[in-house]
Order: C-alpha cells, then structure tokens, then sequence
C-alpha cells in the first residue's frame, strides 16, 4: 500500500461521510469529495442517489473528466429547476463542498474576502446555495490544503453558510436542520463534535501530528480519539481509478503526495 | 396585438433606464446573450439586473450599466470567477442584493403570484440578512417560527432565449435543465424571448412537443429570431458553450483590462458581425454539448 496517495486516502475518507446516509442526494463538487460520494455508492451505501453533474441522476456514478456526453445512464431526473424542493428544502441531500474560508463554529464563506459588502478586497463566487443548504441538509467539506487562510481566526469574512454561532442566530428561527458533519483536508479528519459543536479533530492521516494540524488552523480545535486515518484498500482504489481514469485526483493536493508520508 | 415579433433593436428600445431586467439562463447556460449584445449596443444605463449570473452580468457591468446587481452567484463554470464582475465589484461601483439560489427563485414566485414576499428558514444564521436588509416575519400560527421575508423580485422586465416560439410566443423549451426561466417569464411586466428556431403556427409545426411549452404565451410580450443568440453560453441541445471565446473574454479582463477597448470584439456593431467574427452560426451550432 506504499503507493497509496494522498488524494487517495482523502476520498476514502470522503465516501465515509456518506456512510449509511440512506436514500439522500450525495453532493461532491470538486474531484475529491465527488469520488468520495461515488466511492460510497459503489460500496458500503448503494441507495445514495447522486446526478451526472448536470441534471440526471444516475445509479452509475459518472467518470470524472473528458468522457463522451451520452455515456451516462440516465435513472432519474433532478434539474436546478426542482432542486430546491425536491432535494435542498426536503433536507433529502447531504452536500460536500470547498469554501473559501471556516471558522470555529463552522461558519463558511465563499462570498468575498476582506474589504467591505459595498467593495470587497477579493469578488468570489457568491454565497451560491450555501445558505439553504446549511439551514436544511448535512453538509461537510474538504480542503486540499489546511492552512490558517482556510482556518481562519476570529469569524469567515462573510457568512455564507450556517454554523453554531450562537450569536448569528436570529431568535425564533429554526436550526434543527443546521447539520454540520465532516471537515476532511490534507492533514486529518474532524468533526462538530466538541464542547458546544467546536470543531474536534477525530483522525490525524499517517505521520501528521496533532501540534501539526493546530498549528495550520486559526482557532483551538479538541482532540477526538486521534486515531490514525485509514486507508483505502485494493477494492476502493480499484473503484477509484475507474471512476478517475485521467487520474484528476492526482492534480488535487500539491505535489500529489503519498498518504504514508516520507521521513 | 397577437403578432408579438420584433427585432432586437424594437425590443431594447421598449426597455428603459433604471428598469429592473430580469436575465434568463444560469451562469454560461441559457443566456439570451444576442438580446445582451442588444443592450449592450444601446445608451441604457442605471439597470437593476436579476440574474444566475454569467457573462451577461459581467458584460453589463464592464460596460457600466448597472446600477445594482441581484444575484446568487457570477460564475462561467470552468472559469469559476466572473472577471468582469468581480472588476466592478472590487472597484466598488455596484450596488448589490445578494441571496441564496434558492431565495432567489422564491422572490421571482413571489413577484410572479404578486405578494410582496414569501416566507424562508433560508438566509437565517447568515450574514445574508443584515447586508440585504432582509426582514422576518413570525409565523401566525402555534410554532411561532420566525422567518426570513425574502421580497418579490418583481421584473420590468425578462430577457429569455428559447429554442423554438411561433410568433404569437408559444414557445418551446428543450434543454436537459430549464433552470428558472418559466419564473422570470411570471416575475416579469414584460417578458422578451429570442429563439432558437421562429415558426409560423406552433400547432402546425411541432404539435407532438406542447409539452415544452415552459410558459403560455400571456406571458410573452414580444418574440424575435436569433439562431445562435445564445453565444458564448450554452443551448442545448442545439450547441455547447463557447470555452474559447470564454476564456479570451476572462483574459481581457486581465489585458487590457478596460471594456472600452475590446467592447468591440465581444459585442459588435450589429449582431451579424458578431457571428461573422466567430465564425458564423455553423461554427455555433458545431460547439459540443459540455460534460459535467
């Protein structure tokens, strides 16, 4: 398993947070977390529902890259035109994505940086559909590189996305949805499962130190059980590659490291 | 009048400044862009633009005609950032509502049903509220919860591009995703479409598809002709995106960074030359179908 990268140890990581999720749309926007989701479906939880990336939902995830436009096996039907309120607002979808920056409270931005509303520093996308994601269905996320810009102190720049800040929470609302699940990046996996929904480190990826992974983040995380992250074995890397022919993963994580770190 | 086709000149020339334009389509997918170039051709200024932004928005704001922006997000897919918009953003000379995807197909059925907001859980616990100015409302009923208002997006007016319509604006809408065209058509006093494909009498034509019919045609003001009008954006199933053109777009941006100077390259004199300058409509109808 000396070969094993770790984009590789990532996804299956990935497909872990879509464990037992049931008959729920799995959302992975990005290689990564999108062979996690199609990883899951292909092993331990095959009544996840998932689309082709643009509009059909598939019992096939579909290849990542250059692949020929009819090669999806259509089972379903899930345009942006119903995706509100079939998958998003029924709480029936469970969404992997990269923002821009988190906080403690597992606040997301993917909005701006820095700067004012009126003139950001930094444009970004928008909060897209961050906000009646967070507030209606699981959500977890992936960084490729766990850095403080990511993790950053203090508050996001913009508040795209729910979290448990207590004093973002306008009274009377209803956050029984608000679902924060699992943070996977470069170094480790956590969770929202410390004092209060703080974030809490739970696996540290081979040869990555608890001091290692504080030290990259903005804000005091809580050590889980700390074990260490697993590997993917022969059958998950197998599924993998077929669901990665030109091997896209390998572009994710700078320099495309081994998951066993070299010392 | 039963007639409803125009040119794209007559229809810009029903729009107004500071008219709030609602633009069909979502980021490079489905733009009515020949109806932008239009625009784009002529002296409006101050417009609100509502829109899943693309290079529409980007557009319009490099050449500053916009006075506000309502949006979830300006993106061209592969080029994730809009580098026009992010321009006039980062120059800070818009005005902005920003709002969630899924609030903002809401506050389009808001205006469409004419109330004056419908209520959401979307956008509480963010910062969308307090930037927006969003107000809640308290459910009157025993739970009490309290909800975001989010406020119709009422239109004066929709720019959509559809594949087919006869001229009395019975359209047809294929496409494997029609996003939320049918609601800007509602939100809208006045609902512009471009198409694909003009026929004389739908029922004649191409009765077997009624059933795309996305929108009836009391929704339809006026109706015009424009085969590739929506490049460098996608129509399927007619034609993919235009990456190229997309990216030769972003990096103006870059250099030489003024809209002023290449307006011209990516607008036209007239929407003839801007086909010619890409090759013609063959050369659209030949862009393949994107892979997601």
């Amino acid at each position: 398993m000396t070969d094993v990268t770790l984009a590789e140890l990532c996804i299956f990581a990935a497909s872990e947070a879509f464990r037992g999720n049931g008959e729920i749309v799995a959302t992975g926007v990005g290689p990564v977390p999108r062979l996690g989701a199609g990883l899951a479906k292909l092993t331990h939880t095959p009544e996840l529902m998932m689309t082709d990336g643009e509009c059909y939902l598939v019992e096939q995830p579909v290849p990542l890259g250059p692949r020929n436009y009819d090669d999806r096996k259509k089972a379903g039907y899930l345009p942006f035109s119903r995706f509100f309120d079939s998958a998003v607002w029924t709480g029936r979808r469970h969404a992997m994505v990269t923002p821009t920056q988190i906080d403690r409270f597992g606040q997301i931005n993917l909005s701006q940086l820095g700067g004012t509303h009126k003139q950001p520093k930094t444009q970004m996308l928008g909060v897209r559909g961050f906000p009646g994601n967070t507030i209606y269905h699981p959500n977890s996320f992936f960084f490729p590189s766990h850095t403080t810009r990511v993790f950053v102190e203090g508050e996001v720049d913009m508040v795209s996305g729910v979290g448990y800040n207590p004093a973002k929470r306008i009274a009377g609302g209803n956050y029984s949805g608000v679902a924060l699940k699992k943070i996977i990046t470069n170094l480790c996996v956590m969770d929202f499962g410390g004092t209060d929904n703080a974030v809490r480190v739970v696996s540290l990826h081979p040869g990555v130190t608890f001091q290692e992974v504080q030290a990259a983040t903005g804000f005091p995380l809580e050590k889980g059980d700390l074990v260490e992250t697993s590997l993917p074995d022969a059958d998950a890397l197998a599924i993998i590659a077929q669901l990665d022919p030109h091997n896209i993963r390998a572009s994710v994580i700078k320099d495309n490291p081994p998951a066993q770190r070299v010392s | 009048m039963l007639d409803k086709r125009m040119t794209a000149a007559d229809i810009v020339a029903q729009l107004s400044d500071g008219m709030t334009i609602g633009i069909g389509g979502w980021g490079p997918r489905r733009k009515p862009m020949a109806l932008v170039r239009e625009l784009l051709r002529s002296n409006l200024k101050d417009l609100t633009i509502v829109a899943y932004g693309g290079a529409d928005v980007g557009m319009l704001c490099a050449a500053g005609k916009v006075k506000k922006v309502v949006f979830a997000f300006v993106s061209l897919d592969a080029i994730p950032l809009e580098p026009w918009f992010r321009k006039a953003r980062e120059a800070g000379q818009l005005e902005v509502l920003e709002v969630d995807e899924g609030m903002f197909q809401w506050g389009l059925k808001a205006a469409a049903f004419g109330l004056p907001f419908l209520p959401t859980r979307v956008g509480l616990g963010t910062d969308l509220a307090a930037l927006g100015g969003l107000k809640t409302v308290t459910s009157p009923y025993a739970d009490g919860e309290t909800l975001i208002a989010m406020p119709a997006l009422k239109l004066d007016a929709a720019l959509i591009h559809v594949n087919r319509s006869d001229w009395r604006g019975n359209v047809q809408v294929f496409g494997p995703d029609v996003y939320y065209d049918e609601w800007f058509a509602k939100a809208a006093a006045k609902t512009y479409v471009s198409c694909e494909e003009l026929v004389d009498r739908m029922e004649d034509h191409y009765p077997d598809d009624a059933q795309f019919n996305l929108f009836e045609r009391c929704f339809v003001t006026g109706v015009v002709e424009l085969s590739g009008g929506a490049h460098p954006s996608s129509m399927p199933p007619h034609y993919g995106w235009d990456m190229k053109a997309f990216k030769a777009y972003a990096d103006a941006a870059k250099d030489p960074g003024d809209w002023s100077a290449v307006a011209d390259r990516f607008v036209g004199a007239t929407e003839a030359d801007y086909l010619n300058s890409i090759g013609g409509k063959e050369a659209v109808a030949a862009l393949p179908l994107p892979i997601f």
